[in-house]
């Protein structure tokens, strides 16, 4: 847009525009935080302010919302008042589509333009679905971590449908970025919210093979860790039954000597009363400095290890241990009740 | 870095997009400290000096001028001035008559008509802009700022934003999320105008939001976030339903958010930002104050006591199950849905616990003197604060980096009525800022100030 700014005719000496007065901003006499506004920018949002003072929803105050949001895409006002104009004008909204696009590259992480887009597809219906999905995913090209892309993205299968294709292009982001913690959360998000699906406890399986196979891949990883104990939120009984879990939590413990993760997560299986078997109880006690004492709860020595091992977060696994008592008592509490 | 043996199938080993960035700031940050480390003490200590006057001049130039660049922060003026004036409060200064005068009336040009702020003069009201500017005019303080604050034309406000979904609109026909949550009820509490209708809903909507993960996302089945989380959390506990929230898991992500360069992230697998010093510090020591409240998990949390000064939660409110005007109208904290722990709920309300507890320190469950260290050493420079090395400085970053630096020196309080330990504050002791209600992000002796103006019900 930058060669138009030196072909862009003021306000005031466009033809169409004669008629009309516009209003200055009203800040007062010594306003703090003032802004030094450009020339343009100051004309452009005066004629704004007329229009939207008449609420006048005409052709000509829609062209004048596109210049006032290129040069400030964060105005809420000026996007609400387009929005109305749109709908007096009974718009054809696959232009709008195409204003937004514009404006996204140069504004990806501004909520109005997001939120507009959202309004727009909304109106357009399900058959807005293909396009809105294949706009997130240019946007991922770039940033594959764009928040308010995967808000959208989400917001589109949920109200205009497309999951086909969702799990896999999740697997697609995740072979070119096993870290990327939004399209870990995608999954969880498809295989909680899929129609078709059946709901976490039919893909559960399948999803802790997946889980515990990116683990394997790189146990430093935490967004497969996270995503492992995801997948019990609701069912700790389970959770203590897989074997699946403990196994993984042994195979990184015994690999790699030091895993905070698999320590972690070994934890919180005892907590929720997981009994561990020897090996299990020979590979967490080979992490101890033998100067220290083993404790004959494995909890306990499982929280030394961490004091140690992330010591970032001492504190915590000290309130960890601490808590133990009352948190293995609800563990177990809960394994009871189900 | 193990786990990358390649083996004779595997194409050969290249970083991913998120370890590529992680590695390269790490470097970064670790040359920053190793040159640290390697000068003599006494430029150490001017290294982790907070640079007041840069940054009381940098904001004060703030207040009083912005260049064209920041058009684009057109619609977010009151969000400048409470940035630069809760700056300027935390590090215990004020502004001068004139400058108070002209913010006072400023801010009340962005008022509408009927009721809430806009980000400038003759814009539609928005509710991150009328948290701004309520949080401004508190901060600034006294008869004239709080005077101008209309109440009733805010509360309607607020009820015209309740969206069905027990959230709120962040504007007419605006969208739906936490963060509007989170201003509307910290608004509505340091105002002394929260209700039931405003309340409801809002707690479920909330606990829709808490993921797999731990933490809070903006809407319903995104991403477990920082800014969220902490909107999440302290809107949750105004309300006085924390106890909703699986706050074990909330805990668990909150700490593996604090990276080995010692601040905080915003998500799993990015990287450390300075503005999360406080939307995750923050939210730490709200965890903290919970935990400190609940004891040993042997008294339910009548959450809002522990965060206020013990000046307006005497014994007799508390004996008389009332509490001073936040608390007052929400419900019960016994009919939080759920986790029965097996404690004795019955007689909650008569246990002064937050008074008991008042001068026992106890460690904050992240690493406050690491935060401390990211804050002074990546994020300061001379005048402001910036996300990260490389980044440039703004009046956000400025905000949010002080108000985290804040937080984590009071890590060790289990409330702001007893000043740190020496311990507690990292470099010379004069770096210690003003004490916040973490809820609200104010400063406390303004906070209170405000609570006992606006102690009479609507």
């Amino acid at each position: 847009m930058d060669s138009d700014e030196d072909d862009r005719i003021p306000l005031s000496q466009r033809p169409e525009w004669s008629d009309v007065t516009p209003v200055p901003q009203d800040d007062g006499p010594n306003p703090v935080v003032p802004i030094s506004y450009s020339k343009e920018f100051a004309e452009t949002m005066g004629y704004v302010r007329a229009v939207y003072l008449a609420d006048e929803r005409s052709h000509r105050a829609l062209q004048l919302t596109a210049e006032a949001i290129h040069f400030n895409a964060g105005n809420y006002t000026v996007w609400q008042f387009r929005r109305l104009i749109l709908e007096a004008l009974n718009a054809d909204l696959h232009d709008e589509l195409e204003f937004v696009e514009h404006l996204a590259s140069k504004n990806s992480k501004n909520y109005q333009l997001w939120h507009h887009r959202r309004w727009v597809a909304e109106k357009l219906g399900t058959e807005a679905a293909g396009r809105e999905l294949e706009f997130t995913k240019k946007i991922f090209v770039n940033d594959a971590k764009n928040y308010h892309a995967w808000s959208h993205r989400q917001w589109v299968l949920q109200t205009l449908g497309g999951w086909e294709d969702e799990l896999a292009y999740c697997d697609e982001l995740l072979e070119d970025d096993i870290f990327n913690n939004s399209a870990w959360n995608q999954r969880y998000f498809v295989i909680t919210r899929h129609p078709g699906l059946g709901g976490i406890e039919a893909t559960r399986d399948s999803e802790v093979s997946y889980a515990v196979k990116a683990i394997l891949t790189k146990p430093e990883n935490e967004s497969s860790w996270r995503y492992l104990r995801g997948l019990y939120k609701n069912s700790m009984p389970s959770f203590v039954m897989d074997r699946r879990v403990s196994t993984v939590c042994l195979t990184v413990l015994t690999t790699k000597a030091n895993c905070v993760f698999a320590l972690s997560l070994l934890l919180d299986l005892l907590s929720n009363g997981f009994e561990p078997n020897q090996e299990l109880k020979n590979a967490v006690e080979a992490l101890l400095p033998e100067s220290r004492d083993q404790d004959s709860d494995m909890a306990v020595t499982i929280c030394s290890v961490l004091e140690i091992v992330d010591p970032m977060r001492v504190n915590y696994w000290r309130w960890r241990k601490k808590s133990l008592h009352s948190e293995v008592e609800e563990g177990v509490r809960n394994l009871r009740v189900h | 870095m193990i786990g990358m043996e390649p083996s004779s199938s595997s194409p050969e080993w290249k970083p991913t997009v998120s370890q590529e960035e992680q590695w390269i700031l790490e470097r970064q940050v670790f040359h920053i400290y190793q040159l640290f480390c390697n000068i003599p003490p006494k430029s150490q200590a001017v290294m982790l000096e907070l640079q007041r006057d840069n940054h009381i001049e940098y904001l004060m130039k703030g207040l009083r001028h912005l260049g064209p660049s920041f058009s684009v922060l057109d619609a977010n003026r009151p969000w400048i001035c409470y940035w630069i004036l809760h700056s300027i409060a935390l590090l215990g200064e004020s502004v001068d008559d004139a400058l108070e005068h002209n913010a006072i009336h400023f801010i009340s040009r962005c008022q509408d008509q009927h009721g809430g702020y806009g980000g400038g003069p003759g814009q539609m009201p928005h509710l991150a802009t009328t948290y701004a500017a309520v949080n401004s005019l508190i901060t600034l303080g006294g008869h004239r700022s709080l005077g101008s604050i209309n109440r009733v034309k805010i509360y309607s406000f607020l009820r015209r934003m309740k969206h069905t979904s027990g959230g709120f609109s962040m504007h007419d026909g605006g969208e739906v999320d936490v963060r509007a949550c989170y201003t509307a009820i910290s608004v509505a509490c340091a105002l002394n105008i929260l209700d039931e209708d405003l309340v409801q809903g809002v707690g479920d909507y909330i606990l829709s939001c808490q993921t797999y993960e731990g933490g809070i996302a903006g809407e319903p089945g995104s991403e477990a976030h920082g800014g969220y989380t902490f909107c999440g959390l302290a809107t949750m506990i105004l309300v006085n339903e924390v106890n909703r929230l699986d706050l074990a898991s909330l805990t668990d992500w909150l700490v593996f958010r604090q990276g080995v360069e010692g601040g905080f992230q915003g998500r799993t697998n990015k990287l450390v930002d300075g503005c999360y010093s406080f939307w995750q510090g923050g939210a730490a020591v709200l965890i903290q104050r919970l935990h400190a409240a609940a004891g040993e998990g042997h008294s339910s949390v009548r959450s809002n006591e522990s965060f206020t000064s013990s000046e307006f939660s005497d014994d007799e409110e508390l004996l008389e199950g009332t509490s001073s005007g936040m608390a007052e109208i929400s419900p019960d904290v016994e009919e939080d849905a759920g986790r029965d722990s097996g404690i004795d709920h019955a007689n909650s309300s008569s246990i002064p616990f937050n008074l008991t507890q008042r001068h026992i320190e106890a460690e904050p469950i992240f690493q406050s003197h690491a935060l401390q260290q990211y804050i002074l050493l990546c994020s300061q420079v001379e005048g402001g604060f910036r996300d990260k090395p490389g980044k440039n400085r703004d009046h956000y970053h400025t905000c949010y980096c002080l108000s985290g630096l804040a937080a984590a020196q009071y890590s060790w309080s289990k409330d702001a009525d007893s000043p740190p330990l020496p311990r507690s504050v990292l470099g010379p002791y004069s770096n210690l800022l003003e004490p916040i209600n973490p809820l609200c992000n104010i400063v406390l002796k303004q906070y209170n100030e405000a609570r006992q103006f606006f102690s009479k019900p609507l």
